[in-house]
């Protein structure tokens, strides 16, 4: 064989024969290096929060739990809140969540239940993956020139009739919170459908035969057996896709607006804890830095909170459903 | 049970032929029409906005894709004209940088995962460790370059980019290379054991490539990602009105820019030549990250 023909000539003018010395040093190095590339990937993880803790550290001390309970960023006076971030992060993420949660999950049912011939839901996943592929940027471009003046007319019809009800409030002067929620759900569908997806398949095909042998429409058997089977999976997809849209920086930072009011208005203008970091970090003097780590290790609490959830729920469905 | 429930059923109706259609409007098949309808809706809505966004790079953008779009510099404010060709070659060379980082370190990892210590401990926590870092805001891959390089050596520059970018990365290539090292049939790995083989040159000579495909498909879709990663390059490479290079020596300390920064610091600004050369920009990045995936599946589909 090949694997024997390369061994160093050196070592054994035989073809075959035990590993030399030389072979069992290099495995012992390429075993060692193996550990220790393993070893740093942990040790990175590790230093991503110790860098950003203790760069953060003097403001924590600074400021302490003030920081995420106080609404005022002020440099000049030096007063720094996070809680306007906090909150534009939340209400924009969920806003995105219902929105991409729906849309992702009607197409994982669309794309697993056999609603269509094989080609045409290759078109339709094609479409679900190009959506993953476009990088942010390319989505906030479009949302200012595209989704924020189409959408215009219909927030200034809204704030006019209905504007006594505090989610139209305000006009849409440019960007605000609905398109850039808008964007986040585009760019969340992705996660949703393609976890909700593995979650569907993994529903053993019997139990549906078995619904539908019960005499179930396709959608009684699709509502009332598959989604309650697949639950769990799909709720760790939504849970995943949140902590997707938290974390979501550059469509936010170019399409919420950047102000620091707490405000239920989905037109007015917000700001969130990734789109602040993004946009204050390139202009920041020693003193602001330590407050924007500050605030990228609240980001990093609240993520990874979030995606251990989602993490820890995929687990259980995954068990829950081999147990069957 | 319940088909001899039916049948007498069938029988009490007097002898009426089985029905066994139901008419659409029926109540259970209006449900469920409906419910269909409103799914195919659902799924053709969720698509207007790629189509939107394509045919607006392709028209707005193409319209100033040409040759010097990749051989000049950025145009300043109400300069006419201009190109990016210093962002095009910034983004190759900081992801790139991030490429030779997460490559190596994430396929040895995945050998280690995979194949020397699948059950032990560490390989336990660095796959928590690289789950983690899957779902991690990409703003914050930036802000532990800032700390870790920026800070330190006092410049924006293009290698504290690509260890922001390579951060990204290196969980799509772990995550995909242990899943290609994983499918390596037992009996191809047994067999070179069988011969007398170190698990080295398991690894080497047969482990990795028979798993090589899918490992390049991990690689590909973690520079697609890469490339079009804006918010870890905003406070790390900055952005440069001037090329990277000089002649052929590379200035690699000092701010650099990329294609993805670019279009967002044009994306904001009032002149027309900077937002139509932004979406021109957005062209050239989506049809490399999509070229890059293409790549990938085709790749990926011959393993």
């Amino acid at each position: 064989m090949k694997l024997v023909a390369q061994r160093p000539a050196a070592v054994s003018q035989s073809i075959s024969g035990p590993p030399s010395r030389w072979d069992y040093a290099v495995d012992r190095v390429f075993r060692l290096l193996a550990q220790g590339g393993t070893w740093l990937v942990l040790l990175l993880l590790a230093a991503i929060v110790w860098e950003i803790g203790v760069k953060a550290a003097a403001a924590v001390g600074r400021y302490g739990v003030h920081f995420v309970t106080s609404s005022t960023w002020d440099v000049g006076r030096q007063q720094f809140g996070v809680l306007p971030h906090i909150w534009g992060t939340m209400y924009s993420s969920l806003l995105a969540l219902a929105i991409g949660g729906f849309f992702g999950i009607a197409m994982a049912i669309f794309l697993t239940q056999d609603f269509l011939p094989p080609r045409l839901a290759n078109v339709f996943r094609i479409v679900v993956e190009l959506l993953a592929a476009i990088p942010s940027v390319v989505y906030g471009l479009w949302g200012l020139f595209v989704l924020v003046p189409a959408m215009r007319p219909l927030a200034d019809a809204a704030y006019h009739r209905l504007g006594w009800v505090p989610f139209f409030s305000s006009t849409l002067s440019g960007p605000g919170l609905a398109p850039a929620s808008l964007v986040l759900a585009i760019m969340i569908l992705p996660t949703v459908a393609a976890v909700s997806q593995d979650a569907l398949r993994l529903v053993p095909y019997r139990v549906k035969e078995a619904a539908y042998g019960m005499g179930t429409t396709r959608w009684e058997a699709i509502l009332k057996v598959l989604l309650p089977a697949a639950s769990t999976g799909i709720f760790g997809a939504l849970v995943l896709g949140f902590g997707r849209a938290l974390g979501e920086t550059m469509a936010l930072a170019m399409l919420i607006g950047n102000s620091n009011h707490i405000t239920l208005s989905l037109f007015a203008p917000a700001n969130t804890l990734a789109a602040l970091l993004a946009l204050n970090f390139p202009e920041a003097g020693p003193r602001e830095v330590e407050v924007l780590m500050y605030a990228a290790l609240v980001l990093l609490a609240i993520t990874l909170l979030v995606n251990l959830l989602g993490e820890a729920i995929m687990r259980r469905s995954a068990r829950r459903l081999a147990a069957r | 049970m319940s088909m001899a429930g039916s049948r007498t059923t069938t029988a009490a109706d007097a002898g009426a032929p089985a029905q066994l259609t139901r008419s659409w409007l029926d109540g259970r098949a209006l449900h469920s029409r409906i419910l269909t309808s409103s799914t195919w809706l659902a799924a053709v809505i969720a698509a207007v906005p790629l189509i939107s966004v394509l045919y607006m790079l392709v028209v707005r953008g193409g319209a100033r894709l040409g040759r010097e779009v990749f051989l000049e510099l950025p145009p300043a404010g109400f300069e006419p004209g201009g190109g990016f060709g210093n962002a095009v070659m910034g983004t190759v060379v900081m992801v790139g940088l991030a490429a030779l980082v997460a490559i190596p370190l994430g396929v040895l990892a995945a050998v280690f995962l995979a194949e020397f210590g699948p059950a032990s401990s560490l390989a336990r926590f660095a796959r928590f460790a690289t789950k983690t870092l899957t779902g991690f805001p990409s703003v914050l891959a930036g802000v532990f370059a800032y700390a870790l390089v920026v800070l330190a050596t006092g410049t924006y520059s293009a290698p504290a980019g690509g260890l922001a970018l390579a951060v990204l990365m290196l969980p799509t290539v772990i995550l995909t290379a242990e899943e290609a090292i994983k499918a390596v049939p037992r009996i191809t790995r047994d067999a070179a054991f069988g011969m007398g083989c170190t698990r080295t040159q398991v690894v080497w000579k047969v482990m990795l490539p028979t798993a090589l495909p899918g490992i390049l498909t991990g690689v590909m879709l973690g520079i697609a990602r890469a490339a079009g990663e804006t918010a870890p390059l905003l406070f790390t490479a900055l952005s440069s009105s001037y090329w990277l290079f000089e002649g052929i020596r590379p200035h690699l300390m000092q701010p650099t820019a990329s294609l993805a920064v670019l279009i967002y610091n044009f994306s904001g600004m009032p002149f027309d030549n900077q937002i139509e050369l932004a979406w021109t920009a957005s062209l050239v990045l989506v049809l490399m990250v999509l070229v890059i995936n293409v790549l990938s599946r085709l790749v990926g589909r011959r393993a």
